[in-house]
């Protein structure tokens, strides 16, 4: 069954096309990776399915629903693990928790039990009192993995989850969402780095300026275009992956 | 649309976070409203004894009770709103929920108001206290504060909506705010004033809040309603801005 379906899919800002008219399918329990360098438009096509702005143009839907028409139904089912960390610095760890908890109208009780479930899951249980300013930038990043999963959400919004994090903290989240796929979970996931997409996606989609260049598994994109994810990135965009994770890299987070 | 259920859990978001910080910022925003009565109050009494046959510090005090009231509203809804949704992103991580925009603003408003709420009563406590209050029909003026926080809170939500930057916020104060508080009737009658002071003060929400706890802490009754209906109908004019420029704003 389809959890995502696209069609023809335009978003505009002002006279700028972020997203060119794409289409694509998302089956339900995949995991399927939106491949590209920063300003592909892979954050815009999580913002559409996740209702933060309706298309222009185009057909979108979401378990079957129109996303303007049924934005907080669908959000409902969704969890979201955005690019920034935009966590509430001034409460703890389980106050952030309860908080989010609350916008799905999860009562405080529930939401304690679930939080502590996800806590363990992440392995902050050891630092529920903490105020979030004080955790790593790869605890912030578990916690806001277990905040995206409070709602026990079908699909799973990832967006570049483990960018900006040491080699150590992106195996740790790549093994939390690997636990996640097993549970049967859709999952929707960005990223500029090929070692994650060919790890955890069982489809991916290479975007370019609004459009998408090729989609399928790695292994078929490998087999149909040549060489690694990397040089068939490097065919169909005449881009380097290189250069949009050079940032990483210069920053001593080891990247590739 | 607003889903009240939704607008009051972006309520308890703001209120949780309240409830960890107001230790620090409480006692500062005493002091603000304490050093007006001292300075005007006890200060300017020397030369001044009263004004309409009150005595001076306490024809201040309710002007003191609608102000900060406003002031509270206000710095939640420009700075606070603005902190939120642009430095914290915590706007974007409230949208990735059911939670809609309007419910959103709705909640933001809400909050902003009872900001208002919680310093109004607790100054009207504390002029009550001091023996600045003829009459307990003052608690009437309760309710009020809560409308003029909501009448100030939509006015600051527009503001953050529309300003370039936070540090834009300073011509909103310098050219809006002071101007208000200033020629509301707090510090002097308008009665003195050009014609045209008087008929701008008919603009100013913040004179007719003056006017209505004022009227409340002297236990006369009369002129209150005309200043009542002006804040109900001007809340009521201004609801739809700050909603649809927010979403302006917000949703590109």
């Amino acid at each position: 069954m389809e959890i995502v379906v696209a069609e023809s899919l335009v978003k505009e800002y002002d006279s700028f096309r972020a997203v060119d008219g794409i289409d694509f399918n998302i089956n339900r329990a995949e995991c399927f990776g939106f491949l590209g360098p920063n300003g592909a438009g892979k954050t815009t096509v999580m913002r559409l399915i996740h209702c933060f702005m309706p298309p222009t143009s185009g057909i979108l839907k979401v378990f079957g629903l129109d996303v303007r028409q049924y934005p907080s139904e669908i959000k409902a089912r969704i969890g979201v693990m955005p690019q920034e960390n935009n966590l509430d610095p001034d409460l703890s760890v389980m106050e952030n928790l309860i908080v989010y908890a609350r916008y799905f109208g999860i009562k405080k009780k529930e939401a304690i039990k679930r939080a502590e479930g996800l806590l363990d899951f992440v392995g902050l249980y050891d630092r529920v009192g903490t105020n979030v300013e004080e955790l790593s930038g790869g605890m912030k990043r578990r916690l806001v993995l277990a905040r995206a999963l409070l709602n026990e959400p079908e699909l799973l919004i990832l967006d570049e989850p483990t960018t900006g994090l040491d080699p150590l903290s992106r195996r740790q989240v790549w093994e939390m969402i690997r636990a996640e796929q097993t549970k049967g979970r859709t999952l929707i996931l960005t990223t500029h780095y090929m070692e994650e997409a060919q790890l955890l996606c069982s489809r991916v989609t290479i975007m370019d300026s609004g459009r998408i260049a090729a989609t399928g598994s790695p292994e078929e994109l490998m087999n149909e275009y040549g060489g690694s994810l990397e040089d068939v990135y490097l065919k169909l965009t005449g881009k380097r992956l290189v250069e949009a994770t050079g940032e990483a890299i210069r920053e001593g987070e080891g990247g590739l | 649309m607003i889903n009240i259920k939704r607008a009051i859990s972006v309520w308890l978001r703001n209120f949780t976070v309240y409830k960890k910080l107001y230790k620090s910022s409480m006692v500062l925003n005493f002091v603000e409203p304490a050093l007006y009565l001292i300075a005007f109050g006890i200060g300017l009494s020397a030369y001044l004894k009263e004004i309409n046959g009150i005595p001076y510090i306490k024809f201040i005090a309710p002007g003191i009770v609608a102000s900060s009231s406003a002031f509270a509203a206000t710095y939640e809804c420009t700075y606070g709103t603005y902190v939120r949704m642009h430095y914290q992103k915590t706007f974007d991580a409230i949208l990735a929920t059911p939670v809609g925009l309007n419910d959103l603003i709705a909640g933001e408003i809400l909050w902003g108001a009872t900001k208002s709420l919680i310093y109004g009563t607790i100054i009207i406590s504390v002029i009550s206290m001091a023996g600045l209050v003829d009459s307990w029909s003052i608690l009437l003026s309760i309710p009020f504060v809560f409308i003029s926080g909501i009448l100030f809170s939509e006015i600051s939500v527009i503001t953050a909506a529309l300003v370039p930057g936070i540090d834009s916020f300073n011509y909103f104060y310098t050219l809006f705010m002071t101007p208000l508080f200033l020629f509301s009737g707090i510090f002097f009658p308008l009665d003195g004033l050009p014609e045209i002071v008087k008929d701008l003060a008919f603009f100013n929400p913040l004179y007719h809040m003056v006017e209505i706890v004022r009227t409340f802490s002297s236990g006369k009754t009369g002129f209150s309603l005309s200043h009542i209906i002006w804040l109900i109908v001007a809340c009521l004019f201004l609801i739809r801005l700050p909603f649809n420029l927010m979403r302006r704003r917000i949703i590109k």
